[in-house]
């Protein structure tokens, strides 16, 4: 029988978060690209909470930004209300959050997309992989079209045979009743691709004119909006914004809850899957923190063109009749009409251990994934992974090195990073504490630690290029004459630290050590300061990070130089770690589990001890000497 | 690989009591010129010729150490092809203790177990076709100083130690908590309560600190124990053993236990003998709970020495002894081969394990000390690598990790005082937990994100 065939250079299957970066990273290095989805109209769609950002988070989607990516740009465009979270403390911790208007920013996002040269827009469900001798050819559809490409990239999201749960009601769908893609996962089975089953959930939406938000409390935007996007300019942000409202549980909440347990899918073994235990149901709250006699309810706008409030805190799997009476027990929402309920979703994943750092299968070339496929959750984690993934398929099809970020230059790194080397039981969800050398991982300074990568690869042009590297020579002058600036121990330097309620001086101190102060700071000494040139204020933050911290930040990057020292040293792939025999057992076998790519990742498994290490460098450096002799 | 100085105890090959305190990387020679006084002259080190030996005192600053010959070798022509220091003294262990600490004070670092060895390997000292026991020793050294540090940590010190851990990961969770989800988890007057938790740890560790140098915590050498029936022979076995070497560095009575401990020195191994005299004195009782007993010493040993009367029959005691040695650095010595015996080499030669040996003795005699020796030598060294420092090294890497979170807790001190964000806190508190962490041969891998979850009810 006929059917369509096409060539493309890469495919990328999915348009949620991952798959848009991806195919926008392919397309913009001028790759055939097309990219499938099942429906146009979800194009990235945000199916649970309506932000983008939030604590780390935040970094993500500027390191997005920075590598040429489009996330950041597509909610600055589209946002309803922000705020820079963490503010009063330090500036490793300071985090974007935006609330999203939901439509405008699946719109905007397809514009782009349908806008965008080299770019094809395909509505069709891919149920099959092409993979000939280790390497994938293409992909074919359900209606049996067949579409050859150099490379593949799957971002397939929460689709893979899922299913959502609402108390005893199961419905084989994906997210909100779209259709689920359920030829795909066996697919990949056939292939050798070990997979996982993965859950996660979300509260119900309420009509807000059911609410009575005189019960709750008023949560506003910051009053200087701070884009996401280093190429936005600040000015064209500063809009009206929408509040959001803050309400509690109570026992009589919790009462319910417990009284139902036994019909929430997630307690009587209904569902199969993992949960992220850093986005609880409400059940799971109640059971886990007994203790608690009430939890934090966020009401949150879906958008400007519609009524639906987002019920943040409250998701569930609990069953309709038990859900109205939950949520109408809130103070509030005595009268909420539900317009969409709680549900629970389970999907196929991957176990990440299979990629590469490059987001490539281990075992089959040419084959990318990001997202949710790959075991993490949340918007940002789904963009971070997938324009690598897009980046790094594009530079498989132009034959050259992958771009490989590490943990000492960014929370993608970590984020990849983590995902490869550990154990994941669950949706990986991006956290601060999770990134070891987080004072230099700020979202203040993602265009200085990520452009030039973005440059390298080609997606950051050569005048934003070469604005950065003017901005790191400002900083790094102006941080130098800070240091040689002296203040007298005089009268009017006295004054001045007398009205900051600050020590006086006994000596003459350098203009940094006084900004080194906790109770002091740059700007301060605009009048003290007579030679101070006049700079931009992104500079001005970075030279107080930088002299303020000093002490700190040179030892994280002292940390980073012993790190890097381990990444270098390169492990061969496909190795058999039983031929060291000093390896200890465990260490043999997880190391043949995982056939990391550096010593550095090798010593992240859990398994693997120092000592085990040690022995791989003096193995690394037995082969290299065989080698010359 | 690494570039930083790193310091530990090479015992000399010899019964002379030296012991030598090496030094290697960049910063060997001005770690030395802080803390050594010539006797004459007042030349640094630093600035003499490369392979000089000198004469003068360690001090720590103003207190002096031990009077010392410091020998001096330059980059590349030393073990590890670093700069390298090497400090003999002759005090016996305690002094020599005390001046590797001073090192370390004044900027070396422990060496990991093997480290030595490690960098003369990867710098090219140490010829290819030794790759493999380079590998073997490192893996072994890890593993015997991982054993030995978690015996001297037994029971109550190490539940302290444990219990100092969770208390910080607890902050530390706490805090990032409230970094990750603001809006659920105020952080809001923590700095008070904080600082309480900070200044209780730091005095708990300070107490830990100060009983290591009271020795409670030491126990240095091979941890070896004598066992055997009474009447085998096992005390002229000992008395034989100290008797031949003069070189006996102390006498220890037993603490809690009415056992009789004995260091000696032999081939440059030192060994703590503990002779397992509560079986002799409870052969009136029952026969059973000497065995009972036996066993108890048996379980913390690092090597055993069996010693059996080779003139009567094995029995069921025998058996249950023999099967405690199983997978054991053990040693059965068949005595009394001055009389007839019964029992014989062959008897044992299902039993026989590679890290085991089987030797006829008479210790009455003398006859067969030589291949004891021998086989001991065997079972700590590998080929001319030993793993012997470690049992020395031990205590000085546990208090070096106790002072290193003290110091980091001083340093959250600080941070709170100076009125820093929080986020900086959670820095130097993990630090100590890595620390406390060292002590017992953890490492932190997902503790902080399980307690996170666990502790903290987060998320939307």
């Amino acid at each position: 029988m006929p059917s369509v065939t096409e060539n493309y250079d890469v495919c990328v299957v999915g348009a949620g978060h991952a798959g848009c970066e991806a195919a926008l990273a392919c397309a913009r290095l001028g790759l055939e690209t097309i990219i499938f989805t099942i429906s146009i109209e979800s194009i990235a769609m945000m199916p649970c909470n309506p932000n983008i950002g939030g604590s780390s988070k935040g970094h993500l989607v500027r390191e997005v930004d920075a590598l040429g990516g489009q996330m950041g740009i597509n909610i600055d465009k589209t946002f309803i209300q922000s705020k820079m979270l963490n503010q009063s403390k330090g500036p490793a911790v300071h985090s974007l959050r935006a609330q999203a208007d939901k439509e405008a920013y699946t719109h905007q996002m397809r514009k782009t997309l349908e806008n965008t040269d080299h770019l094809t827009l395909r509505q069709a469900e891919v149920t099959e992989l092409i993979i000939e001798e280790g390497m994938v050819k293409g992909v074919r559809t359900f209606s049996g079209g067949t579409y050859y490409s150099k490379a593949v990239v799957l971002c397939t999201g929460t689709y893979l045979k899922a299913r959502c749960l609402c108390g005893d009601m199961v419905n084989p769908t994906g997210p909100n009743g779209l259709q689920a893609a359920n030829g795909l996962s066996a697919s990949l089975m056939e292939h050798g691709v070990e997979l996982f089953r993965f859950k996660t959930g979300t509260p119900a939406r309420i009509d807000k004119r059911s609410i009575d938000f005189s019960k709750m409390e008023e949560q506003f935007g910051d009053e200087r909006v701070v884009p996401f996007s280093f190429s936005t300019d600040p000015d064209t942000v500063q809009i009206d914004q929408v509040s959001c409202w803050l309400t509690y549980t109570n026992e009589k909440t919790h009462e319910i809850i417990r009284n139902n347990l036994d019909r929430s899918p997630l307690f009587s073994g209904m569902i199969e899957g993992t949960g992220p235990r850093y986005c609880p149901s409400i059940e799971d709250k109640v059971v886990k923190f007994a203790d608690k006699n009430r939890h934090q309810v966020f009401i949150e706008p879906e958008g400007l063109y519609t009524n639906e409030m987002y019920v943040g805190g409250m998701s569930s799997s609990l069953p309709e009749d038990v859900q109205y009476e939950m949520y109408r027990s809130v103070p509030g929402l005595e009268h909420a009409k539900i317009v969409r309920n709680a549900y629970a979703i389970e999907y196929d994943c991957i176990n990440p251990r299979q990629l590469k750092s490059s987001l490539e299968f281990k075992e089959i070339r040419g084959l990318f994934s990001g997202g949710q496929f790959n075991g993490s959750s949340g918007y940002e984690e789904a963009a971070g992974q997938g324009l690598v993934a897009g980046i790094n398929a594009a530079m498989y099809v132009k034959g050259k090195e992958p771009m490989i970020l590490d943990r000492s230059e960014s929370y993608i790194g970590v984020l990849i990073d983590d995902l490869v080397t550990k154990e994941n039981t669950e949706p990986y969800r991006m956290m601060t504490s999770r990134a070891e050398y987080r004072l230099l991982l700020r979202q203040d300074n993602a265009d200085l630690r990520l452009s030039r990568r973005g440059y390298e690869v080609g997606l950051i042009s050569q005048e934003r290029y070469d604005q950065i590297v003017e901005k790191e020579r400002q900083i790094e002058k102006e941080v130098d004459r800070i240091e040689h600036v002296m203040m007298g121990a005089n009268g009017r330097v006295q004054e001045f630290l007398e009205q900051h309620k600050s020590a006086s001086l006994k000596t003459a101190a350098s203009l940094a050590e006084l900004i080194r102060r906790p109770e002091l700071c740059y700007e301060d000494f605009v009048q003290l300061d007579e030679n101070r040139p006049e700079l931009p204020d992104d500079v001005i933050e970075q030279v107080n990070i930088h002299v303020k911290y000093e002490g700190y930040i040179q030892r994280q990057k002292k940390q980073v130089e012993q790190f890097k020292k381990l990444e270098k040293k390169k492990l061969p792939e496909h190795f058999d770690y039983g031929k060291v025999k000093s390896l200890r057992l465990e260490a043999q076998q997880k190391l043949n589990l995982y056939q990391p790519q550096s010593v550095g990742q090798a010593s992240r498994i859990a398994g693997v001890s120092p000592a085990d290490i040690s022995v791989l460098l003096v193995y690394l450096e037995q082969k290299k000497r065989e080698m010359e002799s | 690989m690494k570039t930083d100085t790193i310091a530990a105890i090479a015992t000399a090959m010899s019964n002379s009591g030296i012991g030598i305190v090496r030094i290697s990387g960049s910063q060997s020679f001005s770690v030395i010129d802080r803390i050594y006084r010539p006797k004459r002259g007042e030349k640094k080190l630093s600035q003499e010729k490369s392979h000089t030996i000198h004469y003068g005192y360690i001090y720590d600053g103003e207190k002096m150490v031990d009077e010392v010959m410091v020998l001096l070798m330059k980059a590349p022509n030393s073990y590890t092809t670093e700069d390298t220091v090497e400090i003999d003294c002759h005090g016996g262990t305690l002094v020599i203790r005390r001046i590797l600490e001073t090192v370390l004070k004044y900027g070396a670092r422990a060496a990991e177990p093997g480290e030595f060895t490690k960098r003369a390997f990867l710098n090219g000292r140490i010829d290819l076709s030794q790759a493999e026991s380079v590998m073997d020793v490192i893996q072994a050294k890890n593993q015997f100083a991982l054993e030995s540090s978690l015996k001297q940590l037994q029971g109550v010190l190490y539940q302290r130690i444990q219990k100092l851990r969770a208390g910080v990961l607890h902050e530390i969770a706490f805090i990032e908590s409230a970094l990750d989800d603001p809006e659920h988890v105020s952080l809001d007057g923590y700095g008070e309560k904080l600082m309480k938790v900070v200044k209780n740890s730091a005095s708990e560790i300070n107490k830990l600190i100060k009983s290591s140098e009271n020795s409670t915590l030491l126990k240095e050498g091979i941890q070896t124990v004598i066992v055997g029936k009474p009447n085998a022979g096992k005390s002229s076995l000992l008395n034989r053993l100290v008797g031949k070497e003069k070189a006996i560095v102390t006498d220890i009575a037993g603490t809690t236990r009415d056992v009789l401990e004995e260091q000696i020195s032999l081939n440059g191994i030192t060994l703590q003998i503990v002779d397992t005299a509560g079986i002799r004195d409870t052969v009136d009782i029952v026969e059973k709970i000497g065995v009972d007993k036996a066993k108890e010493y048996l379980l913390n040993a690092d090597l055993i020495i069996y010693v059996v009367d080779a003139s009567l029959p094995l029995d069921e005691n025998d058996r249950e002894i023999l099967e405690l040695l199983e997978n054991r650095k053990a040693i059965v010595l068949l005595n009394k081969t001055d009389l007839k015996t019964v029992v014989e080499v062959s008897d044992f030669a299902e039993r026989l394990h590679p890290n085991q040996y089987i030797l006829p003795v008479s210790a009455k005699e003398g006859i067969g000390l030589e291949q004891l020796e021998e086989a001991i030598t065997n079972l700590f060294f590998q080929g001319e690598l030993s793993w012997n420092d470690e049992v020395f090294i031990t205590n000085v890497r546990q208090k070096a990790s106790l002072q290193e979170a003290l110091k980091s807790l001083e340093l959250v001190k600080e941070s709170i005082e100076a009125g820093m964000p929080e986020d900086f806190y959670s820095i130097d508190l993990m630090n100590a937990y890595e620390e406390l962490g060292n002590l017992i041969g953890e490492s932190v891998g997902e503790d902080l994100v399980n307690e996170i979850f666990s502790k903290f009810c987060m998320g939307k």
